[in-house]
Protein backbone atom coordinates (compact mmCIF):
# COMPACT_ATOMS: atom_id res chain seq x y z
CA UNK A 1 0.00 0.00 0.00
CA UNK A 2 2.67 2.09 0.92
CA UNK A 3 4.10 1.33 -2.18
CA UNK A 4 1.38 2.41 -4.31
CA UNK A 5 0.90 5.77 -2.93
CA UNK A 6 4.93 6.33 -3.05
CA UNK A 7 4.27 5.31 -6.66
CA UNK A 8 1.46 7.74 -7.06
CA UNK A 9 3.03 10.21 -5.50
CA UNK A 10 6.36 10.12 -7.33
CA UNK A 11 4.18 9.89 -10.83
CA UNK A 12 2.66 13.17 -9.94
CA UNK A 13 5.56 15.24 -9.07
CA UNK A 14 7.59 13.63 -11.40
CA UNK A 15 5.18 13.33 -14.40
CA UNK A 16 1.80 14.62 -14.75
CA UNK A 17 1.68 18.40 -14.97
CA UNK A 18 -1.02 20.17 -12.32
CA UNK A 19 -3.45 20.37 -14.84
CA UNK A 20 -3.45 17.06 -15.50
CA UNK A 21 -3.75 15.31 -11.93
CA UNK A 22 -6.75 13.41 -11.31
CA UNK A 23 -9.92 15.52 -10.77
CA UNK A 24 -13.20 15.11 -10.61
CA UNK A 25 -16.69 16.95 -11.83
CA UNK A 26 -19.13 16.82 -8.90
CA UNK A 27 -21.66 18.55 -11.40
CA UNK A 28 -22.69 21.31 -8.85
CA UNK A 29 -25.37 23.36 -10.76
CA UNK A 30 -23.33 26.48 -12.01
CA UNK A 31 -20.17 25.28 -10.51
CA UNK A 32 -17.59 25.59 -9.79
CA UNK A 33 -17.02 21.79 -9.69
CA UNK A 34 -14.27 20.50 -10.25
CA UNK A 35 -12.50 18.91 -7.42
CA UNK A 36 -9.06 17.38 -7.35
CA UNK A 37 -8.63 13.52 -6.09
CA UNK A 38 -5.82 13.91 -3.03
CA UNK A 39 -3.30 11.02 -2.05
CA UNK A 40 -1.61 13.66 0.14
CA UNK A 41 -3.33 13.07 3.63
CA UNK A 42 -1.91 10.13 5.67
CA UNK A 43 -3.91 7.29 6.28
CA UNK A 44 -6.13 8.20 3.02
CA UNK A 45 -6.38 7.80 -0.37
CA UNK A 46 -8.58 8.80 -3.40
CA UNK A 47 -10.18 11.12 -1.75
CA UNK A 48 -12.04 14.22 -3.15
CA UNK A 49 -10.38 17.30 -2.33
CA UNK A 50 -12.73 20.14 -0.46
CA UNK A 51 -10.78 22.30 1.20
CA UNK A 52 -7.16 21.76 2.22
CA UNK A 53 -6.84 23.22 6.11
CA UNK A 54 -8.39 22.59 7.70
CA UNK A 55 -9.30 19.59 5.93
CA UNK A 56 -12.43 18.37 4.05
CA UNK A 57 -12.22 15.50 2.17
CA UNK A 58 -14.95 13.78 0.76
CA UNK A 59 -15.93 9.91 -0.29
CA UNK A 60 -16.06 9.67 -4.39
CA UNK A 61 -19.55 8.01 -4.63
CA UNK A 62 -18.08 4.83 -5.87
CA UNK A 63 -16.96 4.00 -2.66
CA UNK A 64 -20.18 2.77 -1.48
CA UNK A 65 -20.72 0.08 -4.28
CA UNK A 66 -18.00 -1.76 -3.06
CA UNK A 67 -19.28 -2.87 0.22
CA UNK A 68 -22.01 -1.15 3.18
CA UNK A 69 -18.87 -0.53 5.31
CA UNK A 70 -17.06 2.18 4.25
CA UNK A 71 -12.78 1.77 4.84
CA UNK A 72 -11.37 3.73 7.10
CA UNK A 73 -9.01 4.94 3.98
CA UNK A 74 -11.84 6.05 2.16
CA UNK A 75 -14.31 7.60 5.03
CA UNK A 76 -15.03 11.37 4.61
CA UNK A 77 -13.06 14.05 6.74
CA UNK A 78 -14.43 17.44 8.42
CA UNK A 79 -13.37 19.83 10.51
CA UNK A 80 -14.28 23.44 11.36
CA UNK A 81 -10.95 24.41 13.10
CA UNK A 82 -7.14 23.50 13.34
CA UNK A 83 -6.63 20.29 15.00
CA UNK A 84 -3.58 18.29 17.27
CA UNK A 85 -1.60 16.47 14.10
CA UNK A 86 0.00 14.33 17.18
CA UNK A 87 -1.80 12.54 19.67
CA UNK A 88 0.04 10.96 23.29
CA UNK A 89 -2.84 7.88 23.75
CA UNK A 90 -1.05 7.19 26.98
CA UNK A 91 -1.36 10.86 28.69
CA UNK A 92 -4.82 11.46 26.91
CA UNK A 93 -7.51 12.14 29.35
CA UNK A 94 -11.09 12.59 29.30
CA UNK A 95 -12.65 14.92 31.17
CA UNK A 96 -16.03 14.72 32.54
CA UNK A 97 -17.13 17.69 35.00
CA UNK A 98 -20.19 20.57 35.00
CA UNK A 99 -23.21 19.26 37.03
CA UNK A 100 -21.81 15.67 38.33
CA UNK A 101 -21.05 14.46 41.63
CA UNK A 102 -17.46 12.97 41.40
CA UNK A 103 -15.75 15.15 38.41
CA UNK A 104 -13.61 12.76 35.73
CA UNK A 105 -10.30 12.68 34.42
CA UNK A 106 -10.02 8.56 32.13
CA UNK A 107 -7.43 7.46 31.00
CA UNK A 108 -7.99 5.21 27.20
CA UNK A 109 -7.20 2.23 29.61
CA UNK A 110 -10.19 3.03 32.10
CA UNK A 111 -12.76 3.52 29.34
CA UNK A 112 -10.98 -0.02 28.00
CA UNK A 113 -12.20 -1.67 31.31
CA UNK A 114 -15.90 0.07 30.99
CA UNK A 115 -18.42 -2.38 28.95
CA UNK A 116 -17.47 -2.82 25.36
CA UNK A 117 -20.51 -2.18 22.73
CA UNK A 118 -20.22 -2.28 19.18
CA UNK A 119 -22.83 -0.34 16.61
CA UNK A 120 -23.12 -0.23 12.79
CA UNK A 121 -24.17 3.49 12.03
CA UNK A 122 -23.92 5.93 9.25
CA UNK A 123 -21.93 9.22 10.03
CA UNK A 124 -23.49 12.15 7.74
CA UNK A 125 -22.37 15.68 7.79
CA UNK A 126 -25.48 17.92 8.13
CA UNK A 127 -24.75 19.96 5.00
CA UNK A 128 -23.76 16.49 2.85
CA UNK A 129 -25.16 17.40 -0.52
CA UNK A 130 -24.93 21.17 -0.37
CA UNK A 131 -23.23 22.22 -3.45
CA UNK A 132 -26.65 20.13 -4.96
CA UNK A 133 -28.78 22.73 -3.87
CA UNK A 134 -30.83 25.21 -5.80
CA UNK A 135 -30.71 28.05 -5.64
CA UNK A 136 -27.39 27.12 -4.42
CA UNK A 137 -25.85 28.29 -0.76
CA UNK A 138 -22.86 29.28 0.64
CA UNK A 139 -20.94 26.32 3.18
CA UNK A 140 -18.54 23.43 2.11
CA UNK A 141 -19.80 22.48 -1.37
CA UNK A 142 -20.11 19.02 -0.75
CA UNK A 143 -21.71 16.40 -3.40
CA UNK A 144 -23.14 12.66 -1.59
CA UNK A 145 -20.17 12.06 -0.10
CA UNK A 146 -19.72 13.58 3.11
CA UNK A 147 -21.02 10.65 4.87
CA UNK A 148 -19.60 6.86 5.72
CA UNK A 149 -21.07 4.32 7.21
CA UNK A 150 -18.80 2.00 10.24
CA UNK A 151 -18.61 -0.42 12.60
CA UNK A 152 -18.31 1.42 16.01
CA UNK A 153 -16.28 0.58 19.06
CA UNK A 154 -16.40 1.82 22.64
CA UNK A 155 -18.15 2.35 25.51
CA UNK A 156 -21.85 3.72 26.25
CA UNK A 157 -21.88 7.90 27.07
CA UNK A 158 -23.96 6.60 29.62
CA UNK A 159 -22.00 4.45 31.71
CA UNK A 160 -19.34 7.42 32.00
CA UNK A 161 -21.61 9.77 32.79
CA UNK A 162 -23.02 6.73 35.48
CA UNK A 163 -19.64 6.75 36.74
CA UNK A 164 -19.35 10.68 36.95
CA UNK A 165 -22.63 10.52 38.84
CA UNK A 166 -25.13 13.13 37.16
CA UNK A 167 -26.89 15.45 39.81
CA UNK A 168 -30.20 16.78 40.17
CA UNK A 169 -30.97 19.43 37.89
CA UNK A 170 -28.50 18.49 35.06
CA UNK A 171 -30.44 19.03 31.69
CA UNK A 172 -27.44 18.55 28.67
CA UNK A 173 -24.20 17.32 28.34
CA UNK A 174 -21.62 19.06 26.08
CA UNK A 175 -18.84 17.52 24.70
CA UNK A 176 -16.10 19.74 23.19
CA UNK A 177 -12.44 18.17 21.61
CA UNK A 178 -8.82 18.85 20.67
CA UNK A 179 -9.57 21.42 18.14
CA UNK A 180 -9.33 24.88 18.73
CA UNK A 181 -10.08 28.06 16.87
CA UNK A 182 -6.51 29.98 15.84
CA UNK A 183 -8.02 33.52 16.86
CA UNK A 184 -8.62 34.26 20.45
CA UNK A 185 -12.27 34.42 21.17
CA UNK A 186 -13.34 32.52 18.37
CA UNK A 187 -16.23 30.47 19.11
CA UNK A 188 -14.90 26.96 20.33
CA UNK A 189 -16.26 23.72 18.78
CA UNK A 190 -18.85 22.09 20.92
CA UNK A 191 -22.43 20.45 20.66
CA UNK A 192 -24.71 19.35 23.05
CA UNK A 193 -27.32 16.75 23.73
CA UNK A 194 -30.39 16.57 25.87
CA UNK A 195 -29.51 14.56 29.00
CA UNK A 196 -32.03 11.69 28.32
CA UNK A 197 -30.69 11.52 24.86
CA UNK A 198 -27.11 11.31 26.14
CA UNK A 199 -28.22 8.80 28.50
CA UNK A 200 -30.35 6.44 26.22
CA UNK A 201 -27.73 3.54 26.22
CA UNK A 202 -26.85 3.82 22.29
CA UNK A 203 -25.26 7.10 22.09
CA UNK A 204 -21.43 6.05 22.19
CA UNK A 205 -18.14 7.18 22.61
CA UNK A 206 -15.26 5.30 20.21
CA UNK A 207 -12.31 4.64 20.17
CA UNK A 208 -12.30 2.05 17.21
CA UNK A 209 -13.71 1.85 13.95
CA UNK A 210 -14.57 -0.89 11.58
CA UNK A 211 -11.81 -3.14 13.96
CA UNK A 212 -9.06 -0.24 13.93
CA UNK A 213 -8.54 2.78 15.71
CA UNK A 214 -9.96 5.41 14.46
CA UNK A 215 -7.87 7.76 11.80
CA UNK A 216 -6.41 10.48 13.76
CA UNK A 217 -8.27 12.39 10.91
CA UNK A 218 -11.65 11.07 12.00
CA UNK A 219 -11.05 11.70 15.42
CA UNK A 220 -8.28 9.59 17.22
CA UNK A 221 -8.37 8.44 19.90
CA UNK A 222 -12.01 9.25 20.75
CA UNK A 223 -15.28 10.45 19.55
CA UNK A 224 -18.38 10.55 20.15
CA UNK A 225 -21.21 8.77 18.03
CA UNK A 226 -24.73 9.63 18.03
CA UNK A 227 -26.91 6.91 15.96
CA UNK A 228 -29.39 8.05 13.88
CA UNK A 229 -27.96 11.97 14.28
CA UNK A 230 -25.93 13.84 12.08
CA UNK A 231 -22.71 14.30 12.51
CA UNK A 232 -22.50 17.61 13.94
CA UNK A 233 -22.87 16.34 17.11
CA UNK A 234 -20.24 13.08 16.72
CA UNK A 235 -17.60 15.44 17.84
CA UNK A 236 -13.94 14.34 17.21
CA UNK A 237 -10.52 14.01 19.30
CA UNK A 238 -13.85 14.10 22.62
CA UNK A 239 -11.65 15.30 25.45
CA UNK A 240 -14.26 17.00 27.26
CA UNK A 241 -18.27 15.98 28.61
CA UNK A 242 -19.77 19.33 30.77
CA UNK A 243 -22.73 17.96 32.45
CA UNK A 244 -25.20 21.09 32.16
CA UNK A 245 -27.74 22.60 34.25
CA UNK A 246 -29.11 24.69 31.95
CA UNK A 247 -29.75 24.45 27.84
CA UNK A 248 -26.17 25.10 25.89
CA UNK A 249 -26.06 28.53 24.41
CA UNK A 250 -22.94 28.11 23.13
CA UNK A 251 -22.44 29.43 19.00
CA UNK A 252 -22.23 26.18 17.56
CA UNK A 253 -25.58 25.45 19.30
CA UNK A 254 -27.52 28.26 19.53
CA UNK A 255 -26.44 29.97 16.12
CA UNK A 256 -25.37 27.68 13.82
CA UNK A 257 -26.59 24.79 12.63
CA UNK A 258 -29.86 25.61 12.78
CA UNK A 259 -33.13 24.22 10.35
CA UNK A 260 -36.39 26.01 9.73
CA UNK A 261 -38.47 24.97 12.69
CA UNK A 262 -41.06 23.13 9.44
CA UNK A 263 -42.13 19.54 9.51
CA UNK A 264 -39.16 18.41 6.90
CA UNK A 265 -36.81 21.43 7.67
CA UNK A 266 -37.76 23.08 4.55
CA UNK A 267 -38.71 26.68 3.90
CA UNK A 268 -39.10 28.20 0.91
CA UNK A 269 -36.34 30.45 -0.50
CA UNK A 270 -36.22 33.90 0.02
CA UNK A 271 -38.32 33.74 2.93
CA UNK A 272 -36.96 36.58 5.67
CA UNK A 273 -36.96 35.46 8.65
CA UNK A 274 -38.64 32.11 10.62
CA UNK A 275 -38.12 29.97 13.31
CA UNK A 276 -35.31 27.73 13.75
CA UNK A 277 -34.69 24.73 15.94
CA UNK A 278 -30.97 22.35 15.97
CA UNK A 279 -30.41 19.68 13.27
CA UNK A 280 -30.94 16.60 14.80
CA UNK A 281 -32.60 13.60 13.18
CA UNK A 282 -31.81 12.18 9.63
CA UNK A 283 -33.85 11.20 7.47
CA UNK A 284 -34.33 8.09 4.93
CA UNK A 285 -31.74 8.30 1.89
CA UNK A 286 -30.76 6.16 -0.99
CA UNK A 287 -27.93 5.94 -3.85
CA UNK A 288 -27.69 4.32 -6.72
CA UNK A 289 -23.84 3.22 -6.46
CA UNK A 290 -23.07 1.18 -9.42
CA UNK A 291 -23.29 3.56 -12.24
CA UNK A 292 -22.03 7.31 -12.69
CA UNK A 293 -24.18 10.38 -12.99
CA UNK A 294 -23.77 10.86 -17.00
CA UNK A 295 -22.19 7.38 -18.45
CA UNK A 296 -22.97 5.85 -21.38
CA UNK A 297 -24.24 1.81 -20.45
CA UNK A 298 -24.05 -0.62 -22.87
CA UNK A 299 -27.77 -1.45 -23.97
CA UNK A 300 -29.03 -4.97 -22.06
CA UNK A 301 -32.09 -6.39 -21.96
CA UNK A 302 -31.64 -7.27 -18.23
CA UNK A 303 -29.88 -3.81 -16.73
CA UNK A 304 -28.37 -4.82 -13.06
CA UNK A 305 -28.28 -1.57 -11.06
CA UNK A 306 -27.69 -1.47 -6.96
CA UNK A 307 -26.75 0.88 -4.45
CA UNK A 308 -27.17 1.82 -0.83
CA UNK A 309 -29.99 2.91 1.46
CA UNK A 310 -30.08 4.57 4.94
CA UNK A 311 -32.97 5.04 6.69
CA UNK A 312 -31.58 7.84 8.94
CA UNK A 313 -32.82 7.95 11.98
CA UNK A 314 -35.11 3.90 11.52
CA UNK A 315 -33.91 0.92 9.52
CA UNK A 316 -34.32 0.60 5.66
CA UNK A 317 -37.50 -0.91 5.07
CA UNK A 318 -37.82 -0.99 1.28
CA UNK A 319 -36.06 0.88 -1.99
CA UNK A 320 -37.86 0.50 -5.01
CA UNK A 321 -35.73 2.07 -8.20
CA UNK A 322 -37.30 4.04 -11.48
CA UNK A 323 -35.67 3.54 -15.00
CA UNK A 324 -37.60 6.13 -16.10
CA UNK A 325 -37.59 9.41 -14.12
CA UNK A 326 -39.96 8.33 -11.44
CA UNK A 327 -42.75 7.57 -13.74
CA UNK A 328 -42.70 3.69 -12.50
CA UNK A 329 -41.31 1.91 -9.71
CA UNK A 330 -40.06 -1.84 -8.87
CA UNK A 331 -38.72 -2.95 -5.94
CA UNK A 332 -35.11 -3.70 -5.19
CA UNK A 333 -34.05 -6.37 -3.41
CA UNK A 334 -32.57 -5.61 -0.12
CA UNK A 335 -28.79 -7.03 0.89
CA UNK A 336 -28.22 -7.74 4.60
CA UNK A 337 -29.60 -6.37 7.75
CA UNK A 338 -26.39 -4.35 9.99
CA UNK A 339 -28.64 -2.78 11.78
CA UNK A 340 -31.13 0.20 11.63
CA UNK A 341 -28.41 2.92 11.60
CA UNK A 342 -26.43 1.15 8.99
CA UNK A 343 -26.20 1.56 5.23
CA UNK A 344 -28.18 -1.06 3.69
CA UNK A 345 -27.20 -2.82 -0.17
CA UNK A 346 -29.84 -2.94 -2.69
CA UNK A 347 -29.96 -4.33 -6.36
CA UNK A 348 -32.73 -4.73 -8.63
CA UNK A 349 -33.15 -5.80 -12.60
CA UNK A 350 -34.69 -2.90 -14.85
CA UNK A 351 -35.48 -3.66 -18.91
CA UNK A 352 -34.10 0.26 -20.25
CA UNK A 353 -34.53 1.28 -23.76
CA UNK A 354 -31.90 2.88 -26.31
CA UNK A 355 -31.09 6.73 -25.09
CA UNK A 356 -31.26 9.11 -22.11
CA UNK A 357 -32.68 7.96 -19.55
CA UNK A 358 -33.02 8.77 -15.82
CA UNK A 359 -32.38 6.15 -13.00
CA UNK A 360 -33.85 6.75 -9.46
CA UNK A 361 -33.96 4.91 -6.36
CA UNK A 362 -36.22 5.72 -3.14
CA UNK A 363 -36.39 4.29 0.24
CA UNK A 364 -38.54 4.19 2.84
CA UNK A 365 -37.62 3.53 6.30
CA UNK A 366 -39.13 1.45 9.23
CA UNK A 367 -40.61 4.37 10.52
CA UNK A 368 -42.50 4.39 7.80
CA UNK A 369 -40.78 7.79 5.92
CA UNK A 370 -40.33 7.67 1.87
CA UNK A 371 -38.11 10.24 0.66
CA UNK A 372 -39.45 12.90 -1.32
CA UNK A 373 -39.42 13.23 -4.91
CA UNK A 374 -39.21 16.96 -4.94
CA UNK A 375 -36.50 18.74 -2.71
CA UNK A 376 -36.68 20.70 -0.23
CA UNK A 377 -34.89 23.77 0.44
CA UNK A 378 -33.24 25.87 3.43
CA UNK A 379 -30.59 28.44 3.87
CA UNK A 380 -28.31 25.95 5.86
CA UNK A 381 -28.18 23.42 2.91
CA UNK A 382 -28.81 21.01 5.51
CA UNK A 383 -31.10 17.88 5.66
CA UNK A 384 -31.20 17.01 2.14
CA UNK A 385 -33.10 13.64 1.85
CA UNK A 386 -34.78 13.73 -1.63
CA UNK A 387 -34.98 11.08 -4.38
CA UNK A 388 -31.43 11.91 -6.62
CA UNK A 389 -32.46 11.39 -10.40
CA UNK A 390 -28.92 10.00 -11.77
CA UNK A 391 -29.27 10.15 -16.07
CA UNK A 392 -27.39 7.66 -17.97
CA UNK A 393 -26.87 7.41 -21.93
CA UNK A 394 -28.14 3.10 -22.91
CA UNK A 395 -26.51 3.17 -26.39
CA UNK B 1 -8.73 -23.88 14.67
CA UNK B 2 -5.03 -22.77 15.17
CA UNK B 3 -5.16 -20.62 11.91
CA UNK B 4 -8.61 -19.11 13.30
CA UNK B 5 -6.39 -18.52 16.93
CA UNK B 6 -4.09 -16.98 15.13
CA UNK B 7 -5.93 -15.10 13.10
CA UNK B 8 -7.91 -13.48 16.01
CA UNK B 9 -4.47 -12.61 18.15
CA UNK B 10 -3.11 -10.32 14.69
CA UNK B 11 -6.67 -8.21 14.76
CA UNK B 12 -5.66 -7.58 18.92
CA UNK B 13 -2.27 -6.80 17.65
CA UNK B 14 -3.69 -4.49 15.03
CA UNK B 15 -6.37 -2.98 17.38
CA UNK B 16 -4.38 -1.84 19.69
CA UNK B 17 -3.48 1.73 19.75
CA UNK B 18 -0.43 3.01 19.53
CA UNK B 19 0.98 5.38 22.26
CA UNK B 20 1.96 8.30 20.07
CA UNK B 21 -0.16 8.63 17.12
CA UNK B 22 0.98 11.71 14.92
CA UNK B 23 0.59 12.58 11.07
CA UNK B 24 2.14 14.95 8.93
CA UNK B 25 -0.73 17.35 6.99
CA UNK B 26 0.03 18.77 3.72
CA UNK B 27 1.02 22.28 3.32
CA UNK B 28 -1.63 24.82 2.66
CA UNK B 29 0.48 27.35 0.73
CA UNK B 30 -1.60 28.06 -2.36
CA UNK B 31 -2.61 31.94 -2.37
CA UNK B 32 -5.29 34.03 -3.65
CA UNK B 33 -4.33 35.45 -7.64
CA UNK B 34 -3.89 38.76 -8.63
CA UNK B 35 -6.39 39.45 -10.75
CA UNK B 36 -4.73 41.68 -13.55
CA UNK B 37 -4.17 45.05 -13.86
CA UNK B 38 -7.05 47.47 -13.08
CA UNK B 39 -8.48 44.71 -10.88
CA UNK B 40 -8.56 45.02 -6.74
CA UNK B 41 -5.48 43.79 -5.15
CA UNK B 42 -5.47 40.30 -3.44
CA UNK B 43 -3.03 41.92 -1.33
CA UNK B 44 -5.98 42.02 1.66
CA UNK B 45 -7.58 38.73 0.99
CA UNK B 46 -4.08 36.75 1.23
CA UNK B 47 -3.22 38.58 4.52
CA UNK B 48 -6.03 38.18 6.27
CA UNK B 49 -7.70 35.30 5.04
CA UNK B 50 -5.60 32.44 5.33
CA UNK B 51 -5.02 32.45 9.29
CA UNK B 52 -8.35 29.82 9.51
CA UNK B 53 -8.73 27.76 6.38
CA UNK B 54 -7.00 27.47 2.79
CA UNK B 55 -7.58 29.25 0.06
CA UNK B 56 -10.84 26.33 -1.40
CA UNK B 57 -13.14 27.96 1.44
CA UNK B 58 -13.47 30.82 -1.01
CA UNK B 59 -13.05 29.66 -3.90
CA UNK B 60 -15.27 26.68 -4.15
CA UNK B 61 -18.44 28.87 -3.55
CA UNK B 62 -21.24 29.26 -6.01
CA UNK B 63 -21.98 32.98 -7.42
CA UNK B 64 -22.61 34.97 -4.55
CA UNK B 65 -24.15 38.56 -4.72
CA UNK B 66 -21.66 41.61 -3.84
CA UNK B 67 -23.76 41.90 -1.08
CA UNK B 68 -23.50 38.28 -0.04
CA UNK B 69 -20.04 38.69 -0.22
CA UNK B 70 -19.71 41.52 2.23
CA UNK B 71 -21.96 39.74 4.46
CA UNK B 72 -19.68 36.80 4.45
CA UNK B 73 -16.48 38.87 5.24
CA UNK B 74 -18.52 40.77 8.01
CA UNK B 75 -19.41 37.17 9.38
CA UNK B 76 -15.68 36.19 9.51
CA UNK B 77 -14.79 39.36 11.57
CA UNK B 78 -17.80 39.40 13.48
CA UNK B 79 -18.42 35.40 14.80
CA UNK B 80 -15.11 34.03 14.08
CA UNK B 81 -13.16 37.15 15.01
CA UNK B 82 -11.21 37.56 12.25
CA UNK B 83 -8.95 40.26 12.89
CA UNK B 84 -9.54 42.86 9.84
CA UNK B 85 -9.96 46.34 9.64
CA UNK B 86 -12.02 48.25 7.74
CA UNK B 87 -9.97 48.99 4.94
CA UNK B 88 -9.12 45.38 4.31
CA UNK B 89 -12.59 44.64 4.87
CA UNK B 90 -13.34 46.84 1.67
CA UNK B 91 -10.32 45.75 -0.51
CA UNK B 92 -11.59 41.79 0.14
CA UNK B 93 -14.98 42.31 -1.21
CA UNK B 94 -13.49 43.98 -3.83
CA UNK B 95 -11.22 41.33 -4.47
CA UNK B 96 -14.14 38.72 -3.82
CA UNK B 97 -16.40 40.49 -6.09
CA UNK B 98 -13.99 41.08 -9.08
CA UNK B 99 -12.95 37.69 -8.98
CA UNK B 100 -16.53 36.12 -8.80
CA UNK B 101 -17.51 38.07 -11.65
CA UNK B 102 -14.80 37.07 -13.88
CA UNK B 103 -15.18 33.37 -13.11
CA UNK B 104 -18.40 32.97 -14.24
CA UNK B 105 -20.92 33.49 -17.17
CA UNK B 106 -23.06 30.77 -15.82
CA UNK B 107 -26.78 31.43 -14.25
CA UNK B 108 -25.97 33.17 -11.23
CA UNK B 109 -28.57 31.40 -8.61
CA UNK B 110 -29.63 33.15 -5.76
CA UNK B 111 -27.96 32.70 -1.88
CA UNK B 112 -28.46 34.23 0.80
CA UNK B 113 -27.00 32.03 3.18
CA UNK B 114 -23.77 30.58 4.55
CA UNK B 115 -23.38 28.02 6.96
CA UNK B 116 -20.73 25.68 8.39
CA UNK B 117 -21.54 21.53 8.36
C1 LIG C 1 -10.61 33.56 12.60
C2 LIG C 1 -10.78 32.50 11.65
C3 LIG C 1 -11.20 32.87 10.24
C4 LIG C 1 -10.65 33.81 9.41
C5 LIG C 1 -9.44 34.70 9.65
C6 LIG C 1 -11.44 33.77 8.21
N1 LIG C 1 -12.40 32.81 8.29
FE1 LIG C 1 -13.69 32.29 6.82
N2 LIG C 1 -14.44 30.81 8.01
C7 LIG C 1 -14.04 30.54 9.30
C8 LIG C 1 -14.79 29.43 9.79
C9 LIG C 1 -14.66 28.80 11.18
C10 LIG C 1 -15.66 29.02 8.76
C11 LIG C 1 -16.62 27.82 8.77
C12 LIG C 1 -15.68 26.68 8.49
C13 LIG C 1 -16.26 25.36 8.17
O1 LIG C 1 -17.48 25.24 7.92
O2 LIG C 1 -15.45 24.41 8.13
C14 LIG C 1 -15.40 29.91 7.64
C15 LIG C 1 -16.05 29.82 6.42
C16 LIG C 1 -15.87 30.68 5.36
C17 LIG C 1 -16.62 30.64 4.12
C18 LIG C 1 -17.70 29.62 3.75
C19 LIG C 1 -19.09 30.14 4.02
C20 LIG C 1 -19.40 30.24 5.49
O3 LIG C 1 -19.81 31.35 5.89
O4 LIG C 1 -19.24 29.27 6.24
C21 LIG C 1 -16.15 31.66 3.35
C22 LIG C 1 -16.63 32.05 1.96
C23 LIG C 1 -15.12 32.33 4.11
N3 LIG C 1 -14.95 31.70 5.32
C24 LIG C 1 -14.42 33.44 3.67
C25 LIG C 1 -13.44 34.10 4.41
C26 LIG C 1 -12.82 35.34 3.98
C27 LIG C 1 -13.11 36.06 2.70
C28 LIG C 1 -11.93 35.66 4.96
C29 LIG C 1 -11.08 36.91 5.06
C30 LIG C 1 -11.84 38.10 5.40
C31 LIG C 1 -12.00 34.66 6.00
N4 LIG C 1 -12.95 33.73 5.63
C32 LIG C 1 -11.23 34.64 7.14
C33 LIG C 1 -13.07 31.20 10.00
C34 LIG C 1 -12.29 32.24 9.52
Amino acid sequence: MTDRRQFLALTAAGLAAPALAASTDLRLPGGPSRRPLTEAFPGKRGMILQRTAPPLLETPLSVFNAGVFTPNDRFYVRWHWPFPTEIDAGAFRLTVDGHVERPLALSLADLARLPQVEIAAVNQCSGNSRGLFEPRVAGAQWAHGAMGNALWRGVRLKDVLDRAGVRAGAVAVRASGLDAPPVDEAPDFAKSLALDHARDGEVMLATHMNGAPLPLLNGFPLRLVVPGWFSTYWVKMLDRLEVLDKPDDNYWMAKAYLVPDTADGGIAPGTASFPRRPISRMGPRSFITSVAAGARVPLRPDYALGGIAMGGDAGVARVEVSGDGGANWVDARLGLDMGRYSFRRFDAVLQPARGAAVLMARCTSTAGVTQPLTGLWNPGGYMRVQVEPLPVDFV
Amino acid sequence: MRGVLIVAGLLLVAAAPPRIVAISLPAATAMFAELGPGQPSADAINNNCLACHSTEMVLNQPHLTPAEWAGEVTKMRQVYKAPVSDADAAAITAWLVAHDARRRPETPPKSPAKSPG
